[in-house]
């Protein structure tokens, strides 16, 4: 009996690796101080009842934000973990197993658990008060979405110490990622994991695209909309298009593992490319919804802190909606070594090519509203520099990329490697920490440190072309990607130790963001003003934090930048609008039903992972059991009285 | 209707007719977001199609669908579904008229058939795997599989919520909350029904063509 | 709650005999790629055009009789996603038959 359970630990839990047991020791330390602090500072239920079941869209905005920097940590750890092994030649601080494990669960996290959620937490945060909204259309859909993605991510993460992480790459090509190549219950936590989260990012989609079309305040046209919100009405359209086609191909790995299907096996008929021209008719279109919403971003800031209004707004729009709908149509180039034949390699490189115009657009739209405007060098306005000359060199990499006999070269290089950093990074994350640092004051209300603040970027900036600038060298010098170690013979040596330091520097910028949030928590500058940048738009003109309800009485929006305009008009003498009468506010009640339903998913998907059938089958019970209960439930919703309502804008200085 | 719901709560109105109001609107949000969840829904199915042509030829030396498919069920199959979606019509009809008893017996009516839409299908299946075509025969059974069982489980499930907003009317009558979910699982099951006819004519009609 | 308010224009209304058209005109587009296909009347690409024409108007007249989407008002964003959904299934089924004509494996 005894060796049973021994062989069953051993085989259960990840063992043999010293960073693994750290990392063992330092899970079990973290829970059993969490726990301790709950109970010792009796917090469980203001935990429960302020938090685990909250559907207020800015806790959980909240939420997604600590969750997406808690993951930015891991996936940075993974990054510089594989650049300490590839820092000098022949190195052995990691095996070959273990980097495989590290790249891809570098890739995943940093795509699917740190720039998705990250990228949901700013929706949350800003879109219901950018257009003058309550909450989202449907509030209990957001936090079932918040807690799919959580207990998604928790799963991935899980393999770390559990059964054994995943290694076939971030996007698991087949026959690889079979069952005949990769037994162990890695990839089935890689599917699963990113599966009960996809389901939430639909949602997610769905919930803004009719947030967004249909619960606008009165007078916001849609061509009246601020850029942030247009961005995120593509980014989500976008989302809802394409999301289904990853579960799908997710499912069908499945399938194929599970049940012994042959979709993408060597044998049986099963076509591998299949796969790969499924995942990427999802993944072209994915990194465009990461970074459309940061597209948005960059214009809100330069027009705030240009103080002007921003240059060329229906082309902006156009520019968005296009790129949206273009990017389904440019999968190809992602495969373009795959022997598709030259008509389809000429169709996608054309459609690639394309794609940059409008991107191309946007940056002369931002330059030309800089132009001659007044501009204040606060820490969300460095970002945004910061971020047009990376994304222009990344963009201009990226057409050459599209050159598809040019790509027969640079395929799978580390030309490639450099090219989607500097995207990502350079547009994505600069885009996101922008537009972190721009509401900060808004979601907190308090400011960040800005000198700090200017240390990060710099040390993020500077390290950024210290890391990747090396990497577009060695791609052409021949190194590819996903190499855990090469020869002194290679002449590779100076590039990827140079690069290794830019690593590192980025990793203390890192370091200095999170000393910057602490520090400023605990030398707390108030917002008292609700608009401390001089913003334009309307989530400006409510107090910092925003009341529950966000708006006592909901603004008339005749004219872009609504706010910025009412400002104008009192500064020149003007009479405020005339506010309608208080009436009691229509919420949703706070609901339990979230938090468990993604539970019993991970139960499921736990059960899944390993076949057992035994966990398996009542974790998708109680997934069905929970959506019959809500479903049963008509006590959903109630109301603010008029008093209340009265008190809490008395409390947040604006006395009405 | 755009802002409605805002404009619900921004202008003055009585009390209680405001309430009605603001469900109101609020049902009509969640019709327009269940309708871009179909739309997801039948990318779902797009791409499910797009795999099933693309294997439809590798049949790795098993057998072909062809030799296998029993066009007489499939036809029954079919007829049974294509009526529930009209069944499910006059339910709706019935909820118009504010007839409950109509309402419910009409969705009786359609659960009864989609539930014999099940049966058949469930029968089909154990057929052809009695015949040597199962989901690991080769990639067009398991093509053949995935698509037609997604299409029964969005089925099934259908049957559930149905069976669950007939006992959720028999509390609460027909209300503004009630009458958008019949509203919303009749859309639900006309979806179902023009899936499945694009499954009858790519999969069954040009199989056994 | 009880009555429905007289401006309710979103809910879909139809009436019976925009049902009965409905199933008729389905009845007659199923029975017709039945007829052409078990009697062997056409073959080839004349017989795909015809079940897939008899399949795409099906979809159209379940789209207007039976989930009365013309009823919508405007502005008709469910049309809108409705077209933009169906644009991204057809590049999806085509690009992949094109792309994967070349990628066929034994």
């Amino acid at each position: 009996m005894l060796d049973k359970i021994k062989e069953f630990a051993s085989e259960f839990f990840v063992t043999g690796d010293p960073l693994i047991y750290g990392a063992d020791v330092s899970i079990g330390l973290t829970l059993i101080a969490v726990v301790t602090a709950l109970t010792y500072f009796k917090k469980w239920t203001w935990l429960w009842r302020d938090w685990l079941t909250t559907v207020d869209h800015k806790k959980i905005g909240i939420m997604y934000v600590i969750a997406s920097l808690l993951m930015l940590f891991r996936g940075g750890v993974d990054a510089l973990l594989m650049r300490t092994q590839l820092a000098i030649p022949d190195a052995e601080f990691l095996s070959p197993e273990h980097y495989n494990q590290i790249f891809t669960t570098h890739g995943v996290i940093m795509i699917l658990f740190m720039a998705m959620p990250l990228m949901f937490g700013l929706f949350n945060l800003v879109i219901p008060l950018q257009i003058g909204a309550r909450d989202v259309a449907f509030p209990f859909l957001n936090s079932l979405s918040f807690w799919l993605f959580f207990f998604g991510a928790m799963l991935f993460n899980v393999s770390f110490v559990i059964g054994g992480s995943p290694d076939a790459g971030w996007l698991a090509y087949p026959p690889l990622s079979e069952m005949s190549h990769s037994p162990g219950v890695g990839q089935d936590f890689y599917i699963w994991g990113i599966q009960i989260s996809g389901i939430g990012s639909l949602m997610t989609g769905i919930n803004f695209v009719v947030t967004i079309l249909k619960m606008r305040t009165p007078g916001m046209k849609l061509m009246k909309m601020p850029m942030f919100t247009w961005s995120v009405l593509s980014s989500s359209l976008t989302i809802l298009l394409a999301f289904p086609i990853l579960t799908v191909t997710l499912a069908l790995l499945f399938i194929d593992r599970y049940f012994g299907a042959h979709f993408f096996t060597l044998d049986g008929g099963g076509n591998p490319m299949m796969y790969i021209n499924l995942i990427w008719m999802w993944g072209h279109p994915e990194v465009y919804i990461i970074v459309l919403p940061a597209f948005g971003i960059f214009s809100e800031i330069v027009a705030t802190f240009s103080k002007k209004r921003l240059f060329g707004y229906k082309s902006m729009v156009f520019a968005l909606m296009s790129i949206s709908l273009f990017s389904f149509f440019t999968w190809a180039h992602h495969f373009f070594t795959m022997g598709s034949g030259a008509n389809v390699n000429i169709f996608f490189a054309i459609t690639t090519m394309i794609i940059a115009i409008p991107t191309g657009v946007k940056v002369f739209n931002w330059l030309f509203t800089m132009f001659r405007g007044r501009i204040s060098f606060k820490t969300p306005m460095l970002w945004t520099i910061g971020f047009i000359p990376c994304f222009i060199v990344g963009g201009m990499t990226g057409v050459l990329l599209s050159v598809a006999p040019a790509d027969f070269q640079f395929h799978n290089s580390y030309f490639l490697i450099a090219h989607f950093h500097q995207v990502i990074i350079g547009g994505v994350a600069f885009g996101f920490f922008a537009g972190l640092y721009y509401w900060w004051p808004k979601v907190f209300g308090f400011k960040l440190n800005e000198k700090i603040g200017k240390w990060a970027f710099w040390t993020w900036n500077i390290g950024f072309y210290v890391c990747f600038m090396p990497q577009y060298v060695l791609g052409l010098m021949g190194m590819t990607r996903r190499v855990s170690s090469y020869g002194w013979d290679k002449g590779w040596y100076e590039l990827n130790l140079t690069s290794t330091i830019g690593g590192f520097l980025m990793g203390i910028g890192f370091l200095f963001q999170v000393w910057q949030i602490l520090h400023s928590i605990k030398f707390m500058e108030k917002d008292t003003t609700g608009d401390p940048w001089g913003g334009r738009t309307l989530e400006w003109s409510i107090p910092s934090p925003a009341p529950v309800y966000n708006f006592a009485t909901l603004p008339q929006a005749d004219e872009k930048d609504p706010w910025w305009e009412e400002k104008r008009r009192l500064a020149e003498g003007g009479a405020p609008k005339p506010q309608s009468k208080l009436e009691p506010i229509h919420m949703p009640k706070n609901s339990g039903v979230p938090f468990i339903m993604s539970a019993f998913w991970f139960v499921a998907g736990f059960g899944l992972v390993f076949d057992w059938l035994w966990m398996a089958i009542p974790g998708l019970i109680g997934v069905g059991a929970c959506m019959l209960y809500h479903s049963f439930n008509y006590n959903t919703d109630y109301y603010i009285p008029v008093d209340e309502i009265k008190r809490t804008e008395a409390a947040a200085r604006r006395v009405i | 209707m755009a802002n409605s719901v805002n404009r619900a709560i921004a202008e003055p109105a009585r009390h209680d007719e405001h309430h009605h109001e603001e469900h109101h609107d609020l049902e009509g949000l969640r019709m327009m977001g269940f309708w871009i969840f179909l739309i997801t829904d039948c990318i779902l199915f797009g791409t499910l199609f797009a795999t099933y042509v693309v294997l439809s030829g590798s049949y790795a030396g098993g057998p072909a669908g062809a030799e296998l498919f029993e066009m007489p069920g499939i036809i029954a199959e079919t007829f049974i579904l294509l009526t529930s979606s009209f069944t499910s019509g006059l339910a709706v009809l019935s909820m118009n008229r504010g007839d409950r008893k109509g309402l419910i017996g009409w969705l009786i009516v359609t659960v009864l058939l989609g539930a014999a839409f099940i049966t058949l299908e469930v029968t089909e299946f154990m057929t052809l795997v009695h015949e040597g075509a199962s989901i690991s025969t080769s990639a067009f059974w398991s093509a053949f599989y995935t698509l037609v069982g997604t299409h029964g489980l969005h089925v099934s499930i259908g049957l559930v919520w149905m069976i669950a907003i007939m006992i959720q009317l028999g509390r609460h009558g027909i209300n503004s909350v009630t009458r958008r979910k019949v509203n919303i699982v009749s859309l639900y099951w006309h979806f179902l029904d023009v899936v499945w006819i694009f499954v009858f004519t790519i999969v069954y009609m040009m199989g056994v063509m | 709650m009880a009555q429905q308010p007289a401006h309710d224009s979103h809910e879909a209304h139809g009436s019976l005999k925009s049902y009965v058209i409905g199933f008729v005109m389905s009845l007659v587009l199923t029975a017709i790629p039945l007829i052409v296909v078990l009697n062997d009347i056409l073959d080839g690409t004349a017989a795909k055009v015809v079940l897939l024409g008899s399949a795409i108007l099906q979809f159209v007249v379940q789209l207007v009789y039976f989930m009365h989407l013309k009823e919508e008002g405007k502005p008709r964003y469910n049309l809108m996603v409705l077209i933009l959904g169906l644009i991204i299934v057809l590049t999806i089924v085509a690009g992949s038959i094109w792309i994967m004509t070349y990628n066929k494996v034994a």
